[in-house]
């Protein structure tokens, strides 16, 4: 039957619950996405994530396991994001994988977010050899990761002000363009002139993997200022696609240089923004052109899901590595 | 005068007058950031973080909504973006931390209006037409102890220290 360990993730807006056969095999991925409704809203939280989390949980946990099939006296070990995240809804996901594991009596595993971004990459049956860089790009993170091997990975590089996902999504709605922020500007970047705009790319000091977006945006605003000061009509397919040529040149810049540095033998992509097909394409043929494999997730499991922590758990299961139900949250948890 | 108006001309002298700000600052004390998109309000929360002591980075809260930091006071860094108003802010705990043993700043404070405390430092970050690098920096206290604060800080930048 192999390991089965039933994933909760509740860090941020996503409450999902999974379960994931030896850390590779997804029987059930269930995410109660507020995509919908921030659409609807712009991009703005309806209700505050925690109180939704604590209505959502106990149904999606119990559709993961219907969908797989299976019950709780099945499982193996719980694994849980511990952070970072937001502190109240973080709660709510621990609290539940802690009164599972007390109750059935099975091991608690705390995972931190962006290592359980990382191993979205493991559930593709790909084989992934060490060491790897794996970056992290979502609407919370930009994060470089170094990895020698499961429990060995190290954060470094981040950025310095906005995340990526931030950047997209605060410039569409800049735009008007709506929310989420990526897929409405890459699908307009389409008809764009990458090039038609010159904007800045923040590569920081020689040498260093961090990142910073917060410049790129104000150039984009700025830029539209500027055009309607001279009453000039703004093409946005322009201003998408040379904003998003911008991210993408920094994001893949930042990767190879993190790849050459450490003597990596893959790059593993995840979070939100590793759903981008100009980022994917790019990133593939660059990383090609130095012999790096480049291993990306599907768009359901770049997102926010507990597949992915699952999948870090089982890592964690093997070792040993358990938690004491005296865990706490951790909001700013780090690697 | 309540209220006091400076130019920054660029995100290291924004960063440069808010440390003198975070310096001033006491456990209780609360900063309604107001101001359109990059005109540098994580910016001026770095500078304040600066300023208390934080050490690291201090990076936008805009998707996680609250980050915290340890410096000399605590710093709650709130972001109400996301926020579709008040309640959504009370949810997040927001009575709490404002009253509590540190300093909060709070950007987007516009979003949250009707949960703001009555006493706190509001400071508008404006951007100047003809000049896309200059922002026009107003502060201005609603009450008492955020009247001090003003007043400190008009103390520091003429003494020039």
């Amino acid at each position: 039957m192999g390991v089965l360990i039933l994933g909760i993730e509740t860090s941020c807006d996503e409450t999902a619950a999974a379960v994931v056969t030896d850390g590779q095999r997804v029987m059930s991925n269930v995410v109660a996405s507020q995509a919908e409704l921030h659409r609807c809203f712009g991009g703005v939280v309806p209700e505050v994530a925690s109180r939704r989390h604590i209505e959502t949980l106990n149904p999606v946990i119990a559709t993961a396991l219907a969908e797989a099939g299976l019950g709780f006296d099945d499982l193996n070990a719980i694994a849980v994001t511990q952070g970072p995240g937001l502190l109240g809804s973080l709660l709510v996901g621990l609290m539940a994988a802690k009164s599972l594991s007390f109750a059935l009596k099975i091991p608690l595993i705390a995972v931190n977010h962006i290592e359980a971004h990382i191993y979205a990459n493991f559930l593709l049956g790909e084989e992934i050899s060490f060491p790897f860089v794996a970056m992290v790009v979502s609407g919370g993170h930009t994060d470089i990761v170094y990895a020698r091997s499961h429990s060995e990975m190290r954060l470094v590089g981040q950025t310095l002000d906005d995340a990526a996902g931030e950047a997209f999504d605060k410039v569409a709605r800049f735009l008007g363009l709506g929310y989420p922020g990526g897929p409405v500007i890459e699908s307009l970047a389409r008809k764009g002139n990458p090039e038609a705009i010159p904007l800045p790319r923040a590569f920081l000091e020689e040498g260093s993997l961090d990142t910073s977006f917060s410049g790129l945006k104000t150039a984009v605003v700025n830029h539209i200022n500027r055009s309607r000061q001279k009453g000039e009509e703004v093409d946005l397919s322009d201003v998408a696609a040379s904003f998003q040529a911008a991210v993408v040149e920094i994001l893949v810049t930042k990767a190879l240089a993190a790849v050459e540095t450490y003597g990596a033998k893959a790059l593993l992509l995840a979070g939100g923004v590793a759903a981008n097909g100009h980022l994917r394409d790019v990133m593939l043929t660059r990383m090609r052109m130095q012999d790096v494999k480049v291993v990306i997730p599907p768009p359901a499991l770049c997102t926010d899901n507990a597949a992915m922590v699952a999948a870090a758990g089982y890592y964690r299961y093997l070792r040993g590595d358990f938690a004491p139900l005296e865990i706490n949250a951790a909001a700013g948890l780090s690697l | 005068m309540y209220s006091l108006e400076l130019r920054s001309d660029s995100p290291e002298a924004t960063r440069t007058i808010a440390d003198k700000l975070g310096r001033l600052l006491e456990a209780g004390d609360v900063i309604a950031l107001y101001g359109d998109l990059g005109t540098g309000k994580t910016c001026f929360a770095q500078g304040v973080a600066r300023g208390l002591g934080v050490p690291g980075n201090v990076t936008s809260p805009t998707f996680v909504l609250l980050r915290e930091y340890a410096g000399r006071l605590p710093l709650y860094h709130f972001d109400a973006y996301r926020l579709n108003g008040p309640e959504d802010f009370t949810e997040l705990g927001s009575e709490e931390y404002l009253s509590g043993p540190g300093v909060s700043i709070i950007e987007w404070a516009e979003r949250v209006a009707g949960a703001l405390p009555d006493d706190r430092l509001e400071v508008e970050l404006l951007r100047l037409d003809r000049e896309e690098n200059t922002r026009l920096i107003r502060f201005s206290g609603t009450g008492e102890r955020s009247r001090t604060i003003v007043e400190g800080l008009r103390r520091v930048l003429c003494s020039g220290n």
